[in-house]
């Protein structure tokens, strides 16, 4: 049992996931500024930004929400972004095997925080919230069934391996599966779903700051928001890693193959940066027919590909 | 200092609400933006909603429409919180002062922690003044 809390709290879980994950949205940060060649924050700035809203900010409750569900919703949503970096931070760090179908449960544990944000921007009763939350469902609806999508494939194309610990030997063994035609083109439309997931522009209309006055989080404010802010800055860094496992050939902490799994993750969450800062916002319906249309084809483009065998 | 009022100092999120300016104020705050001035080198950075800001940045003569509408930001903000007033029009009213439906300079209205005069007030003004209000913290 208190092994099980260290995992979860501790290494890899909680703290470790989130310190990772500040370091990670410094990078988004900073790379950000350097595309727009400004200087950019300090490499400790989103730490003092989540301290200044944990600890000295004052939180606001909504008059006309439901209180309860407004704070509940955030923890709800750190936890389930927790369980999710456990199991996708267990097999990498060589601690556990997992468990047969753990690719499936992560599919369900990645939702968690998003579904929760929509539960606690419903709750706090303001309009321009509802707003947002109602792009967030859609969203949600679009690019949910791509990513299935995606899981799936990469069962195929492990033959049928439902552990992510299996499906990293087996890339090991035969080579990454980003190597064969099939593989570029689902990794192409991952590289845009955890975009999406990760709310980040051009996939961030939920949270627009200029048309919506930051849409689901409008309501959140100190400690509440911290949490919440948490919560992003694990799924910035669990995102990147999770694509690494399934496509770059999975990670391995051991020699030199700890540079290559770094190089890994970093290659992605650059790729993601990137896509960030050279895309305009989209509408909600063209961001809806971008995943529902293009990318679900993309990605059935792909099983056919891995079918033919190339 | 403690590490609440450093963070505190170093992360100071900018809500900005433009009373009736004449404009020009306007475009001297983005330009603080631009990576010629670079705000975020010091955390400073401008957010959509109230309750995340930590500084009320008000620029323009407040008429009587505005007055309301800045007392309902102001109580929407979620404290610590400090107030600028910028330019001319923030501090005295300007060239408004004398207009019929001016219902006082800012500091009459909430309370300001840091006045920025100028019409408009360079970038650089704002910046050394947001700096000096992060070392009274
Ligand atoms: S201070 Fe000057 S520049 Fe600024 S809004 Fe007033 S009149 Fe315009």
């Amino acid at each position: 049992m208190a092994e099980q809390l260290f995992y979860f709290f501790i290494y890899p879980g909680m703290l470790f996931a989130g310190i990772i994950g500040i370091i990670f949205a410094w990078a988004d940060r900073k790379v950000t500024a350097r595309v727009q060649f400004r200087q950019g924050p300090p490499v400790l700035q989103p730490f003092y930004d989540f301290i200044k809203l944990l600890l000295v900010k004052e939180t606001i409750l909504p008059k006309n929400g439901s209180v309860i569900f407004f704070l509940l919703a955030p923890v709800l949503g750190l936890f389930g972004a927790t369980a999710a970096a456990v199991i996708i931070l267990m097999p990498a760090l060589g601690l556990t095997s997992g468990f047969r179908g753990d690719i499936i449960v992560l599919f369900y544990l990645l939702a968690i925080p998003t579904l929760m944000f929509i539960v606690g921007a419903l709750a706090s009763g303001n309009p321009l919230s509802s707003v947002g939350a109602s792009r967030e469902i859609k969203m949600v609806l679009s690019y949910e069934l791509s990513f299935i999508l995606i899981i799936a494939g990469v069962i195929l194309k492990s033959e049928m391996t439902l552990q992510l610990n299996e499906i990293m030997a087996l890339q090991q063994s035969q080579g990454a599966f980003i190597a064969s035609l099939s593989g570029i083109v689902m990794f192409i439309a991952a590289l845009v779903v955890i975009q999406g997931k990760a709310g980040m522009v051009p996939f961030d209309m939920a949270e627009a700051e200029t048309e919506l006055a930051e849409g689901i989080f409008m309501e959140y404010s100190g400690t509440a928001y911290a949490i919440i802010k948490y919560t992003k800055y694990i799924l910035l860094f669990i995102l990147p890693v999770f694509i690494a496992e399934i496509f770059l050939g999975g990670l391995h902490f051991e020699g030199i193959h700890i540079l290559w799994s770094i190089l890994k993750v970093l290659l992605v969450l650059v790729l993601m940066i990137l896509i960030r800062n050279t895309n305009p916002r989209l509408k909600i319906g063209q961001a809806m027919r971008f995943y529902l249309l293009w990318i679900n084809l993309l990605v059935i483009a792909g099983l056919v590909l891995h079918y033919i065998g190339i | 200092m403690g590490l609440k009022s450093f963070s505190l100092k170093k992360s100071l999120w900018v809500f900005h609400f433009g009373g009736a300016s004449c404009n020009n104020c306007d475009i001297e705050i983005l330009d603080c933006l631009t990576p010629r001035y670079d705000v975020e080198r010091f955390g400073i950075k401008l957010v959509g909603s109230p309750r995340h800001a930590d500084v009320l940045l008000v620029n323009g003569s407040i008429n009587k429409r505005d007055k309301p509408r800045l007392l309902e930001v102001y109580d929407q903000i979620a404290k610590p919180a400090f107030v600028v007033a910028f330019g001319a029009c923030g501090c005295t009213g300007g060239i408004f002062a004398e207009g019929i439906t001016f219902a006082g300079p800012v500091d009459t209205i909430i309370p300001v922690d840091a006045y920025i005069p100028g019409c408009p007030p360079k970038p650089e003004a704002m910046l050394s003044a947001l700096m000096k209000l992060a070392e009274t913290i």
